[in-house]
């Protein structure tokens, strides 16, 4: 039986979307009628209590939770954020109520058995309630209390083979797309890519000792579906450097009707007859193709691998053969100085099995940004105010017109001294010799 | 209740501990037609909505079902995940970045089943558990943050608002009628844990008072300098205050400066921004991430408050709905809702959802604000 009456929430458990608000409700039950006599180590009202503190939130219309805690697992500087409800009289079961943070598989497959497991921790050491997953990629493990943290810290990694994520001034956990696992657009194996790099920087997810958080997000492709060119302080997205690949037998088949075009993505209205001239040739942002005769011809010089015509006509255009990523620096949300989508840094990079290069760049970037960075500065932020030269020359790349939507507006150049002939020592008594004051 | 030791020992908490073994390997997950035909793939088809086909270059094929999922998710409910797993899927599923679940199964005739199961599946109170679609031209599930739920500085709940948007936008997520996809985001503040700023739609938490400050705690929880030092405008100052008879050092904000980002409140505790009447919500549209045809864009605010109204935020989902289906009747063929915005201008954007534009509209914060001025005599009457 419920504690609290919860009359604004009840209305939220009709109309057709999940309800958060049922679900929470048949865990209510589920602990208050404890089948496997479970001893649970967090409260069993818990998560009734928390339905109380929302109800109370939706009521006064201000949140309930108390600022931070530092609490976490020994040895680590992250991956658990403490929270406290401020009224622990009223909502015992939610007075403390801390998230712990597990670092997600790539492309958050799973099987049954390990979700189970993790639900078995969760009702036993937690409030049963979790996010799957949170916004940067974990899976997100709400409530429970400072003497379980270790216990949990235990369980997950010597029965579950998994560690925490990320919290704090650290390496968030990286996150990535599903990449080659079911896609035919990865230009690179984003899953392995970020699994190899979130274990060689292990300390530096698990430790904070950076400026403010940094982000890593790998997408196989420029479409972004972990959306790493807005999210990730430096992201890696898929690209190829060769030619799509043309069937022109299957473009023949999308003129004709016989297959459906974007893959049968707009197929809910009746958008008329295919039309590759207008849907294709005409859509692409460097008019690099043709359609004549029947053929298909793109020039593959002029492509900036939008995608939009493979995504049109998938069965017929395949992403080029000569594949790597791009890396770009910067991205993040408007705090604190507005938002910064990410900016070219290296065009193309082959990724190979030992990453070397890109570690390369990510460890020079790093070691300038924890030199220069101020606190709870993002890199994105260091980089407007030092400038984007300033990365590229601490990470030995060279200037490209390919960093820039068009050269700079003023002429306020910073040269430097070496760059002069002659240097700047210049003796006023020279000038003089020819010029009378 | 008695306390149940995992195996750790506080006397020795190095015996026998395990760290920085990061995740699992994916491999340990992935259903085995997937790890076969791993960067192999031909082609995909979206069948119906939420139905997906993928064929390998080997000629196997893996139909996936994709359901829509709140991201608050109790174990009870977990488990009925896994249970379905267990008996469509050899126990293999996985969630997508937009929280949605996807069950992979090798026939259409077993595709089929399993859609009309979950479509089947009801929460006591009617709800669908796991409703099939999220996919193409369509609305998918909204990514979004904490809340109310569970977090210390919203200016609005997540769940609630995602919930109410989602019944009102249901039937996009079951289709795919719409120009373009139609991505949706929530943040419950400006700290946008969430990331809403490059979403075809997003909803965002604001608030709209200063913080309120706490003098008598302010020099015993918070380091006054970093506090000072948060505030991205230079409002706050520090300085002394007789206090209960008592010099204390404390701050002041200076408020017409105070742009109400809530930063200072995360340095220091003694500063609460929270506010009934205060806080509510923006709306940012025409953001995008994609680089098809055009490049990926910010969301631009063209609502800059509606009122906090719990349960269902009326207001907030009527002027959702409204951009959405006037975006729906006038977009061409893969237009994005911003790139559609963009084409028929912003003064039309404005007229045709009917929206009122005013002066908070007009960015005014720092350089990048210029960019988005009209320096041009091209412009609609």
């Amino acid at each position: 039986m419920a504690k609290h009456k919860t009359p604004l929430l009840d209305q939220l458990e009709s109309g057709p979307w999940p309800s958060f608000v049922s679900d929470i409700k048949q865990e209510v039950a589920s602990r208050y009628a404890n089948p496997k006599g479970i001893d649970f180590q967090i409260p069993a009202e818990c998560p009734d209590d928390l339905l109380g503190i929302l109800e109370l939130s939706y009521v006064e219309g201000e949140t309930h939770w108390k600022h931070g805690g530092i609490v976490g697992v020994f040895g680590y500087g992250g991956g658990v954020i403490g929270r406290y409800c401020d009224q622990p009289e009223k909502f015992p079961g939610v007075a403390h109520f801390h998230t712990v943070r597990l670092n997600q598989p790539s492309g958050m497959y799973y099987k049954t058995d390990f979700l189970r497991q993790l639900c078995d921790l969760w009702e036993l050491r937690g409030s049963g309630l979790t996010n799957m997953h949170g916004a940067t990629g974990d899976i997100v493990l709400l409530g429970t209390s400072t003497p379980q943290l270790e216990e949990i810290f235990w369980e997950v990694t010597h029965n579950m083979n998994n560690d925490l994520g990320g919290s704090g001034s650290n390496l968030r956990t990286p996150a990535c797309c599903l990449g080659e696992s079911r896609c035919e657009y990865a230009c690179y194996d984003s899953q392995e890519m970020c699994f190899q790099l979130t274990n060689e920087y292990q300390d530096e997810l698990h430790r904070p000792a950076f400026p403010y958080k940094f982000k890593f997000k790998f997408d196989g492709c420029s479409l972004g579906c972990v959306a790493a060119i807005a999210r990730s302080d430096m992201s890696f997205i898929g690209t190829w450097r060769d030619e799509i690949r043309i069937d022109q037998k299957a473009v023949a088949s999308y003129v004709g009707g016989e297959l459906a075009p974007n893959a049968g993505a707009y197929s809910g209205r009746d958008w008329g007859k295919f039309d590759i001239q207008k849907e294709v040739v005409e859509r692409c942002p460097s008019q690099c193709i043709r359609f004549e005769g029947g053929k298909l011809e793109i020039n593959n010089k002029e492509c900036v691998r939008c995608m939009h015509c493979i995504c049109v006509m998938p069965r017929a255009l395949k992403i080029g053969n000569d594949r790597g990523c791009s890396i770009l620096v910067g991205a993040k949300a408007p705090i604190l100085d507005g938002p910064q989508m990410g900016s070219l840094a290296i065009p193309f990079i082959k990724v190979d099995d030992d990453y070397a290069g890109v570690k390369e760049f990510i460890e020079a970037t790093w070691d300038w940004w924890m030199e220069e960075g101020k606190n709870r500065e993002r890199i994105g932020e260091t980089l407007k105010r030092l400038g984007f030269a300033k990365l590229l020359e601490v990470t030995g790349t060279k200037a490209d017109p390919r960093h820039v939507k068009e050269p700079r507006h003023n002429p306020y150049i910073f040269w430097k001294e070496e760059e002069v002939e002659g240097g700047w020592q210049r003796e006023i008594s020279d000038y003089r010799s020819r010029h009378q004051k | 209740m008695a306390f149940i030791s995992s195996g750790y020992n506080p006397a020795k908490p190095m015996e026998g501990r395990i760290t920085d073994i990061g995740p699992r390997h994916f491999t340990d997950f992935l259903p085995p037609v997937l790890a076969k035909n791993k960067g192999a793939w031909d082609y995909h088809e979206i069948i119906e909505p939420g139905m997906l086909l993928h064929v390998g270059l080997s000629g196997d094929k893996v139909y996936t079902v994709r359901c829509g999922a709140a991201r608050l998710m109790s174990v009870t409910h977990i488990r009925e995940i896994c249970d379905i797993a267990d008996k469509y899927c050899g126990g293999h599923l996985r969630f997508t970045t937009r929280n949605n679940v996807e069950f992979m199964v090798p026939t259409l005739e077993e595709a089929k089943a399993l859609k009309a199961d979950l479509n089947g599946r009801k929460f006591a109170s009617g709800s669908n558990k796991f409703p099939v679609g999220g996919t193409g031209a369509g609305v998918t599930n909204i990514v979004h943050t904490q809340g109310w739920v569970h977090c210390h500085t919203p200016a609005t709940d997540a769940s609630g608002t995602v919930k109410a948007t989602m019944d009102v936008v249901f039937e996009e997520f079951t289709h795919m009628r719409l120009p373009a996809p139609v991505r949706i985001s929530m943040a419950c503040c400006l700290n946008m844990c969430g990331a809403v700023h490059c979403s075809d739609i997003a909803i965002l938490g604001i608030h709209r008072k200063p913080p309120i400050i706490d003098h008598e705690s302010v020099d015993n929880i918070c380091e006054v300098p970093l506090a000072v030092a948060a505030c991205p405008t230079g409002a706050i100052r520090p300085t002394k205050i007789e206090f209960q008879g008592k010099q204390i050092n404390t701050v002041a904000v200076k408020n017409e400066r105070c742009m109400f980002c809530g930063n200072c409140y995360t340095m220091c505790p003694a500063m609460p921004l929270a506010d009934k009447t205060g806080d509510g919500i923006a709306i940012m549209v025409g953001g995008k991430i994609s680089n098809r045809m055009t490049t990926p864009k910010f969301s631009k605010v063209v609502v800059p408050f509606i009122p906090n109204e719990p349960p269902r935020w009326p207001k907030m989902t009527k002027v959702i709905k409204k951009i959405l289906d006037t975006y729906a009747g006038d977009a061409r063929k893969y237009e994005r809702l911003g790139d559609w915005a963009n084409r028929i201008g912003w003064e039309r954007f404005f007229e045709k959802c009917g929206l009122e534009f005013s002066a908070h509209l007009i960015d005014d914060f720092r350089d990048p604000a210029y960019y988005t001025w009209r320096q041009t005599t091209q412009f609609k009457f």
